[in-house]
C-alpha cells in the first residue's frame, strides 16, 4: 500500500469564500495552525458574485437605524422561522465586522461626510447595505484574501474534499480529498474542521450558482451525523436574466430596484402593487406617487412594493407570467432606464450595464431588462449553535450558506455577506475554543480513507456506464420542474421517486479519461452530495404542509401557525449517501421575552 | 442555424495537439457555453476552469483565436466566420487542456507588503469619495491574469518571471500607493525586486483588461514616476519627502473627527 500525502493542522477550513476566509483570520490571529481547502482557485468563490452589499445597522444614512430594527427586519423576512439568537448576534455584530474590513483595505463607497455609504434593499427598513458599486462581493473576497495571504495562512487550491473523517470517539478529525490537477489523493488531519462550503443551487436548471454549488458541506455534515434543517426553504431570486438562454438564471442585482428600478408586465403595469401581503401592507406604498417619493426621503412616503422581501417578489413575477402578462422570453420587465439618468445607472450599476450590454445586447440605460426568478440561495443547512457555530458532531463547525438558522424561511438581500463575516469569525472562535478545551485528536482510521478512495475510483473501474453529465442534466431538469418555486404534494412525491432512480444511475457512472484535471470525474464525485441535498429538499418540502418564505405549496397556500414553530430536521442513520434519511419536526429555539417584545412592538 | 467548428487544444505538459469538434450553433451563446456542450457530450474530460459565468471571477481566461479572452464574456456571434481556435494561456505552464498553472501570480501576491493603516477611531475612518476613486479602479481587478498572459516581458522571456511582478501586481502596488489609509512605502521594492523598469508601456495589458482598468495610464505610469523620481533625481529626494508626508497626511486625515 502506498502512503498518502497528509497535512496536519489545528483548524482546517473547507471553502475559501467569505465565511471560510473570515474563520481562518480568526483562528490564525489566535495563534493556531490553520489550513484552507478550496475546490477552485483562491479568490474565485461564489462570494464574488454578490453584488448589492452587506447589511449592517451602522446608521450612516439613517441615524435612526439600529440593531433592533435590523433584527426585526431579519425575523420578519424569515417569517419567524429563524434561530432568533443568530439574528440577534448578526444584527449586533455586523457593523463592527464591516468596519474591520476597512482596516484590512476594503474601500467602500462613501457618504458626503466621509462615512461608509449604505443603500436600500428589499425588506430592510432603512438604507443599510455597505457597498462598492455593484461589486461588493468582489471587494469582500479580495479584502479577506489579501488579509489571509499577508498572515501566512496555508491555502490548498483546486482540492476536492470527498469525505469527513472521524476519530474513535466520533469527533471529526480530518478529511479525505484529491488534487484536481493530478488526481492524486491526499488527507488532512485536524483537531477541528469548519465547513464553509456555500450553497447547493447547482441541482436546479436555472440558477445563479456556479459549478461549485453542489452542497458538499451540507451532505458531508449529514453523513457525519449532524442535522440539516429547513432544507425546503430555497430562495428563488426574483431577478435573474431570462435571455439569451445560455445566461438564463444569471443574477441581476436587487440594487437595481433599491436604486429606483421598477417591475412591469407586458401591459406596462407596475404589478407589484397588486401583490402586497397583509403583513407588509402597513409599511408599503399604495400608489406610484407615494412610492416614488420614498427613494429620496424615507419619511415622505412608504416603501415601494418592488422592495418587498424576495420570496414575495418572486411569487408575484411567477403569477404574472402564468397569467399571460409576461415578457417575450417568459419573464417580466425590470425598468430603470425610464426612471434614472444614464450617468446614474452607469455609476451605480456598472457591472449590470456591462453584463446586459455584452451578453444580451441590451443597453439598460435605454431599454428595460427581461428578468425572472432564478434559484439563488438555500436558507436551510447544517443546524448550528448560534454562539459557537458548532454542529451536533464534535469537532465540526459550519458558517455561511452551509449553516442554517439566521435567515429562517427567507433571507433578506444583503444579509448573506454580513452573515459570512459575523459567523465566519464566530466559527473560527468556536473551533479555537474547542481545541483550547482539549477537543480534537487529529486521528482517523486508514480504512475510512481507503473506502472513500475506492468509492471515488469506482467510476474508472467500470467497463461500461453512464456519462455523469447526463445524470446532472436530468437531475437539474427534474428538480426545476418538480421542486421549484411553487410545489405540490404529488410532484414532490414524484421527485422523491425520481431521486431514487438517479441514485441508482450514479452507481453506474463511467468516467472517460484519466484522473488529471478531469471535470467529468469531478462531477461524478459531486453527484452524491447533489443527490443527498436534493432528497432533503424534496422530503422537507413534502413534510411542510404549509407555505412560508422560500417554500410555497400550491396545495397548502396558507401559513400554519403551529408549523412556524418547528424545523424539519434531517438525519442519517448509517452515514451513507445512497440511503434514505430520517426527517422529523423539532421545536425552534424559544425567543427571549425581551426580543419577543421587540417583534410585537413592530406588529 | 449552421454548425460551428471548434479547434480546442488538448494535451498536458508533455505535449498535445488540436482536437476539432463540430457542434450545432445556438443563439446568444458564449464560447464557454460551447465548451460546456462539448464536455457534456463528446469530451467529458476536457479540462477548463470556470466559476461564475458572468465575468466576475476571472477563472475562464484562455486564448480565443490567439487573443486572451474570458470564455464567459465572448459571444460566439462576435467572432469571425470559420473555425474558432481555443488554446490555454501561453505565459503559464500547462496543467491540462485549457487549464494552466497560474501559481506564479499567487507567489507574487505573497510578496506584497500589507496595507499599514493608522489605528481606527471608535466610529470608523473618515474618507471621502474622491479619495477612494483612484484605488477603487484597481480593486475592480478580477484576477483573470490575462494582463500577465499578454505581457511580453514574461510571455516571451521565461527568465524574467524571477524578477518581474507583472501588470496585475503593478496595479496592486499602485492601489496601495494611492490607498487613503496606507502608510507603507513600497517604492524601492517595486523598483528593485518587482521589475517595474522592464515594462516599456506598450499597453497590451490595458487592451485585454475585461474590467477596462487603465492599467498603463492610471497605474504603471504614475507608479514609474513616483519610483523614478524618488530614486534618481537628487532634487526629487526632497519631493519624495514631501510626497511621503502627503501620503501620511491622507491617512492622518482619515482618523480625524468629521468637521
Amino acid at each position: 500500500m502506498t502512503t498518502i500525502e497528509n497535512h496536519d493542522y489545528d483548524v482546517l477550513i473547507i471553502g475559501a469564500g467569505g465565511a471560510g476566509l473570515r474563520a481562518a483570520i480568526e483562528a490564525k490571529q489566535q495563534g493556531l495552525r490553520v489550513g484552507i481547502i478550496t475546490k477552485s482557485l483562491l479568490g474565485k468563490a461564489h462570494t464574488v458574485m454578490a453584488e448589492g452589499g452587506m447589511a449592517a445597522a451602522m446608521g450612516n444614512v439613517y441615524p435612526e437605524d439600529n440593531w433592533q430594527v435590523h433584527f426585526r427586519d431579519t425575523m420578519r423576512g424569515g417569517k419567524y422561522l429563524n434561530n432568533y439568537r443568530m439574528a440577534e448576534l448578526h444584527a449586533k455584530e455586523a457593523p463592527e465586522r464591516v468596519l474591520e474590513l476597512e482596516q484590512w483595505g476594503a474601500l467602500f463607497d462613501r457618504t458626503k461626510d466621509g462615512k461608509i455609504l449604505q443603500r436600500d434593499f428589499g425588506g430592510h427598513r432603512y438604507a443599510r447595505l455597505a457597498h462598492v458599486g455593484d461589486r461588493t462581493g468582489l471587494e469582500l473576497i479580495r479584502t479577506l484574501q489579501q488579509k489571509v495571504v499577508s498572515m501566512g495562512v496555508d491555502v490548498f487550491m483546486e482540492c476536492k474534499v470527498l469525505q469527513l473523517l472521524k476519530d474513535a470517539n466520533g469527533a471529526v478529525s480530518g478529511v479525505a480529498a484529491y488534487w484536481r490537477a493530478n488526481g492524486e489523493f491526499v488527507t488532512f488531519s485536524a483537531k477541528a474542521v469548519i465547513l464553509a462550503t456555500g450553497g447547493a443551487g447547482k441541482s436546479w436548471k436555472f440558477t445563479s450558482n456556479s459549478w461549485e454549488g453542489t452542497g458538499d458541506g451540507h451532505a458531508m455534515a449529514l453523513w457525519a451525523g449532524s442535522e440539516l434543517i429547513d432544507m425546503e426553504c430555497i430562495q428563488f431570486h426574483p431577478t435573474g436574466m431570462v435571455w439569451p438562454m445560455s445566461v438564463r438564471g444569471l443574477l441581476v442585482t436587487e440594487g437595481v430596484r433599491g436604486d429606483g428600478g421598477v417591475l412591469r408586465n407586458s401591459l406596462g403595469e407596475r404589478f407589484m402593487f397588486n401583490y402586497v401581503a397583509p403583513m407588509f401592507r402597513a409599511e408599503t406604498a399604495e400608489t406610484e406617487e407615494e412610492a416614488d417619493k420614498w427613494y429620496d426621503d424615507h419619511s415622505a412616503g412608504r416603501r415601494p412594493p418592488e422592495l418587498l422581501p424576495r420570496d414575495e417578489v418572486a411569487r408575484a413575477i411567477n403569477a404574472e407570467v402564468k397569467a399571460g402578462r409576461g415578457s417575450p422570453h417568459g419573464g417580466v420587465f425590470l425598468d430603470i432606464a425610464s426612471r434614472r439618468s444614464a450617468e446614474f445607472i452607469r455609476r451605480r450599476l456598472p457591472s449590470m450595464y456591462h453584463q446586459f450590454m455584452e451578453l444580451a445586447g441590451v443597453d439598460i440605460t435605454r431599454e428595460p431588462m427581461e428578468i425572472g426568478p432564478t434559484c439563488h440561495y438555500i436558507m436551510g443547512g447544517v443546524k448550528v449553535d448560534a454562539d459557537t457555530a458548532a454542529t451536533k458532531t464534535p469537532g465540526l463547525f459550519a458558517a455561511g450558506e452551509v449553516a442554517a438558522g439566521l435567515h429562517g424561511a427567507n433571507r433578506l438581500g444583503g444579509n448573506s455577506l454580513s452573515d459570512l463575516i459575523v459567523f465566519g469569525k464566530r466559527a473560527g472562535e468556536g473551533a479555537v475554543n474547542y481545541i483550547k478545551d482539549g477537543g480534537g485528536s487529529g486521528k482517523f482510521a486508514q480504512s475510512d480513507v481507503d473506502s472513500a478512495i475506492a468509492e471515488a475510483l469506482a467510476p474508472f473501474e467500470r467497463t461500461e456506464g453512464e456519462n455523469p453529465y447526463d445524470i446532472q442534466r436530468d437531475l437539474q431538469e427534474m428538480m426545476q420542474a418538480n421542486v421549484g418555486i411553487i410545489r405540490t404534494g404529488s410532484e414532490l412525491e414524484f421527485a422523491i421517486s425520481e431521486l431514487d432512480k438517479l441514485t441508482k444511475r450514479v452507481h453506474n457512472i463511467k468516467v472517460k479519461g484519466g484522473r488529471a484535471y478531469n471535470p467529468g470525474w469531478n462531477l461524478a464525485t459531486d453527484l452524491p452530495a447533489m443527490i443527498t441535498v436534493s432528497k432533503c429538499v424534496a422530503v422537507g418540502a413534502l413534510s411542510r404542509k404549509e407555505s412560508r418564505g422560500g417554500h410555497t405549496r400550491d396545495d397548502f397556500p396558507a401559513s400554519v401557525a403551529e408549523l412556524g414553530t418547528v424545523n424539519f430536521t434531517h438525519t442519517s442513520t448509517d452515514g451513507k449517501w445512497d440511503s434514505t434519511f430520517e426527517v422529523e419536526p423539532q421545536p425552534i429555539l424559544t425567543i427571549t421575552p425581551e426580543l419577543k417584545a421587540l417583534l410585537e412592538e413592530a406588529k | 442555424m449552421s454548425d460551428i467548428t471548434m479547434r480546442v487544444w488538448r494535451g498536458d505538459a508533455e505535449g498535445g495537439d488540436f482536437e476539432t469538434y463540430t457542434i450545432e450553433r445556438n443563439e446568444g451563446e458564449v464560447v464557454l457555453d460551447v465548451i460546456h456542450r462539448i464536455q457534456a457530450t463528446e469530451a467529458p474530460d476536457l479540462a477548463c476552469r470556470w466559476n461564475c459565468k458572468a465575468g466576475k471571477c476571472g477563472s475562464c481566461a484562455v486564448e480565443v483565436n490567439g487573443k486572451p479572452r474570458l470564455m464567459c464574456m465572448t459571444r460566439m456571434d462576435t467572432l469571425p466566420e470559420g473555425p474558432v481556435t481555443v488554446t490555454p494561456m501561453k505565459t503559464f505552464p500547462i496543467i491540462r487542456d485549457l487549464v494552466t498553472d497560474v501559481s506564479f501570480n499567487y507567489a507574487q501576491a505573497e510578496k506584497v507588503p500589507a496595507l499599514l493603516p493608522p489605528p481606527m477611531p471608535a466610529d470608523g475612518y473618515r474618507i471621502y469619495q474622491e479619495d477612494v476613486e483612484r484605488a477603487q479602479e484597481f480593486r475592480k481587478c478580477i484576477e483573470c491574469f490575462m494582463c500577465q498572459d499578454v505581457c511580453h516581458v514574461i510571455r516571451d522571456h521565461e527568465d524574467n518571471k524571477q524578477h518581474y511582478a507583472g501588470p496585475r501586481f503593478f496595479i496592486r502596488y499602485a492601489e496601495l500607493e494611492m490607498h487613503p489609509l496606507d502608510t507603507n512605502d513600497r517604492r524601492d521594492l517595486v523598483r528593485e525586486d518587482m521589475g517595474l523598469g522592464y515594462c516599456n508601456i506598450t499597453k497590451c495589458c490595458t487592451e485585454v483588461c475585461p474590467e477596462h482598468i487603465k492599467i498603463t495610464d492610471n497605474a504603471i505610469i504614475p507608479l514609474k514616476e513616483r519610483v523614478v523620481d524618488a530614486h534618481y533625481d537628487p532634487v526629487a529626494w526632497l519631493g519624495r519627502k514631501i510626497r511621503r508626508k502627503t501620503k501620511t497626511s491622507a491617512a492622518e486625515a482619515a482618523v480625524q473627527p468629521a468637521p
